[in-house]
């Protein structure tokens, strides 16, 4: 009986404290929250994007002594991809004046939304998220460079253009399968693929997996035993990708027709055996770990045993510089929000500003060490996402191999699409409020 | 000593048969309604009112539903997350279909719609018992949120496929939406769970409450003495449902803010099921045990690394709270294996006879 009188005690003191905590923030620094899942069933993705986002805003911390001479406070957040637990993180940081939310999923995005403009805390959803937040008149706090679904859609769609050896009416007649993660996140292209498929004039063959029968997609290949599709188009997350390879491999389906979105890992390829030799994902960034910048984090971080890799071969894998990538888009943010106002200590506001104002050319990406590690960022005011090319690699037996160029997404086609989604999301929330941010002139 | 019935003399029969009849008992619900009602909202924190007291406030209404059905009931149910979607997905469509309408009303009308369901599915209640029921109620958790990945009008065809919580407001006080302060939405919430515990704590200990526990003692000595097993049976479904039609309403508007349909999976069946057992089954005041146990020890024990000034890894973290909610869930099953509403009564009657226990 005591015991539990003592809990009862012990967790009020700890509810009680928690506060107290908070409020001992030191005030010459800027609090930037990770919010990661190194746990759940996710976590075999999950683990190198938090690697790779913790380790490059330790090497600034440790090499550079933050920016601009500021210190980075970075904490991670654990939300197990669990949108419950992912607000309660976002609740956790808040009073402590984070400075961009990185949710790292479309679930705990998506109540983020409404809330970022009300808190003044931008919300950085890097490719995934709500695609029409790209539209920055309407969603001034939410980016998601450096492109949507949509865009990668339209980009598989071309690469396989090419493959045929033309432009897109190449695709006329073709046969193109689609097996997705039957959640928001598989279902957001339908429309695009309903659409596209009565202009091109291709046959979409569409193959569901529900979230729970990720793993169980027997009878999904089967149908796509019969149907023999021409090409294959892969959306999924998590062991969805792994077992979709595995599956590929024993219908023996082409895997060089086997075409994903940016998604999968070396893990998900690598289980299925030689077999996955010639499956290709898009990417936007370089594999490897052969660049400065990482040679840096490899010198400060890792072997300083600041870092959580479990190996060293682990630091330049394809979601490990995802992650990379993300944190210098935060660093760069921070950056520029510094430049625009002058201050060392950036606010939220200041930091929605500097994604605003995001420049990071070739040169600004030679000075970071990353020279050739992914093509210029620009983002402006009305446009949150950019719609960067992005290119083709393909699964070797060991690591992926760049192979083909970067490839433009068909905007014509997308750009309507994202007008009429974004307009409908503030119909439907309304009263949707009016972008009052200003613009500044970068 | 100070806990002790000792010259409380009952005059009426309904005095006699009052929910607490201890003056010391009201004492205590008294207190702990002031301390819900003034001292929360006034010294509480944003975190503390947002993330721990409206998720715990809202599980335990979900708990609650649970517990009339496998509790009082005996009806053992895993469909209740799917009925708190349909709360959930009702008054999103009840509210965006009628916006002028007060949303509180579309939240406590969407129970109706979450009991409709509920009697649907709790038909072969009648001829299936126990396990089996289990695997029906399991259907029902399946096939709704089948409904909710899959019909498209349910969420007014939005790309995202996740229902978005409009802005509403209560004596122009925003309650929904993104301006909502959590103050408000605590207080709107606890209203609610606190009237609602009430209608169910008066439901159960009357002649509906007493048929139900009939049947769920044994059902064919119930029907001998002259109970109707299936209104009795559907009728517990209906409230059991309606409770947590509400709860998931509650859940997507006061809380989450925007929800997809992985909110309603099975996992939250299971958890409130976890809540309801571990809490205590037959008990009001077992849910909210329950649901504090499952959804504020987490959080306490997340942060304690963190007040406690030691530097351990998110991760490490939440392995930890995984090991030792676990630990403890078995613990206090172990101690009890009635729950924590056992535990409760126990010290009640210790204190009784404090300090000469016999």
């Amino acid at each position: 009986m005591s015991l539990k009188n003592w809990l009862y005690a012990l967790s009020a003191t700890a509810v009680l404290t928690l506060p107290a905590v908070h409020d001992a923030q030191a005030e010459d620094s800027i609090y930037v929250p990770l919010f990661t899942y190194r746990t759940g069933p996710f976590a075999g993705s999950g683990t190198p994007i938090a690697n790779g986002m913790h380790d490059y805003l330790t090497l600034l911390n440790e090499r550079d002594g933050g920016i601009g001479g500021v210190k980075l406070i970075v904490e991670e957040c654990e939300t197990g991809y669990d949108t419950k637990k992912g607000l309660e993180c976002y609740e956790s940081v808040k009073p402590k004046k984070p400075v961009i939310v990185n949710p790292w999923s479309t679930g705990i995005t998506l109540p983020l939304i409404p809330k970022a403009a009300v808190d003044k805390i931008p919300v950085l959803s890097m490719a995934y998220g709500l695609s029409a937040s790209a539209k920055g008149d309407t969603f001034p706090w939410i980016f998601n460079p450096p492109a949507t679904y949509w865009d990668g859609f339209t980009q598989i769609l071309q690469y396989i253009a090419t493959q045929e050896g033309g432009g897109i009416e190449k695709l006329k007649g073709k046969k193109i399968g689609y097996i997705y993660l039957d959640a928001s996140f598989g279902r957001e292209p339908l429309p695009l693929i309903e659409q596209l498929s009565k202009e091109l004039g291709f046959e979409a063959k569409l193959y569901p997996v529900a979230a729970a029968d990720m793993q169980n997609q027997s009878s999904q290949w089967l149908s796509v035993r019969r149907d023999k599709p021409d090409y294959m188009i892969l959306y999924g997350w998590g062991a969805l990708n792994a077992t979709a390879v595995k599956e590929a491999v024993k219908t023996n389906y082409p895997m060089e027709k086997f075409i994903s979105i940016w998604w999968p890992s070396e893990d998900d390829a690598k289980g299925a055996g030689d077999g996955a030799k010639g499956f290709k994902t898009l990417n936007w960034h370089a594999v490897g770990a052969d660049f400065p910048l990482l040679a840096d984090i490899q010198k400060h971080v890792v072997d300083a045993g600041k870092s959580q890799v479990s190996g060293k071969d682990k630091v330049g894998q394809v979601l490990y510089n995802r992650g990379i990538y993300n944190s210098m888009l935060i660093a760069e943010a921070i950056r520029r929000a510094q430049e625009i106002t002058g201050n060392k200590v950036v606010t939220g506001e200041d930091v929605r500003r500097g994604l605003e104002g995001l420049n990071i050319d070739d040169a600004r990406l030679k000075e970071i060490g990353l020279e050739g590690f992914t093509g210029a960022v620009k983002l402006s005011c009305t446009d949150h996402n950019g719609h960067f090319s992005t290119f083709v690699q393909s699964w070797n037996g060991t690591t992926y191999e760049k192979v083909s160029d970067y490839i433009a997404p068909l905007s014509d086609k997308v750009g309507p699409l994202l007008d009429a989604d974004a307009k409908a999301y503030a119909e439907k929330n309304a009263p949707w409020p009016a972008r009052s941010e200003a613009c500044d002139a970068s | 000593m100070f806990y002790r019935e000792t010259g409380q003399f009952k005059q009426s029969y309904a005095a006699d048969q009052a929910v607490f009849p201890i003056l010391q008992d009201r004492l205590g619900l008294a207190a702990i309604l002031l301390v819900a009602f003034v001292v929360v909202p006034l010294f509480g924190n944003e975190f503390l009112l947002a993330s721990v007291m409206v998720p715990f406030l809202i599980l335990s209404l979900g708990a609650i539903g649970l517990n009339i059905l496998v509790g009082y009931t005996g009806l053992l149910s895993l469909g209740s997350a799917a009925f708190m979607g349909v709360g959930a997905y009702a008054a999103y469509k009840l509210s965006t279909i009628f916006p002028g309408v007060n949303i509180l009303v579309w939240i406590l009308c969407s129970g109706f719609f979450a009991a409709g369901i509920g009697v649907l599915f709790g038909l072969p209640s009648l001829r299936i018992k126990g396990f089996y029921l289990a695997v029906a109620t399991l259907a029902a958790q399946f096939f709704l949120q089948w409904c909710f990945v899959r019909i498209s009008w349910l969420y007014n065809d939005n790309p995202s496929g996740a229902i978005e919580v409009p802005a509403r407001t209560l004596f122009g006080l925003a309650i929904t939406g993104p301006s909502a302060t959590p103050v408000t939405r605590y207080l709107v919430v606890l209203v609610i769970v606190v009237v609602m515990t009430l209608l169910a704590s008066n439901i159960v200990h009357g002649r509906i409450g007493r048929t139900w526990m009939a049947v769920r003692d044994m059902d064919i000595a119930a029907q001998l003495m002259g109970i109707r097993l299936l209104p009795a049976k559907l009728l517990a479904f209906a409230v059991s449902s309606f409770y947590c039609g509400v709860s998931g309403a509650l859940m997507v508007f006061l809380w989450l803010g925007a929800a997809e349909p992985s909110a309603f999976d099975i996992k939250l069946s299971f958890l409130l099921l976890f809540m309801v057992i571990i809490g205590g089954l037959g008990s009001m005041i077992g849910s909210f045990f329950g649901a504090a146990l499952i959804h504020i020890l987490p959080i306490v024990i997340r942060g304690l690394p963190e007040a406690l000034g030691l530097p351990i890894a998110a991760a490490t973290v939440e392995h930890l709270t995984y090991l030792i909610v676990g630990a403890l869930i078995i613990f206090f099953l172990i101690v009890e294996p009635h729950g924590l509403a056992r535990l409760w009564q126990i010290a009640k009657q210790k204190l009784r006879v404090w300090p000469f226990p016999y």
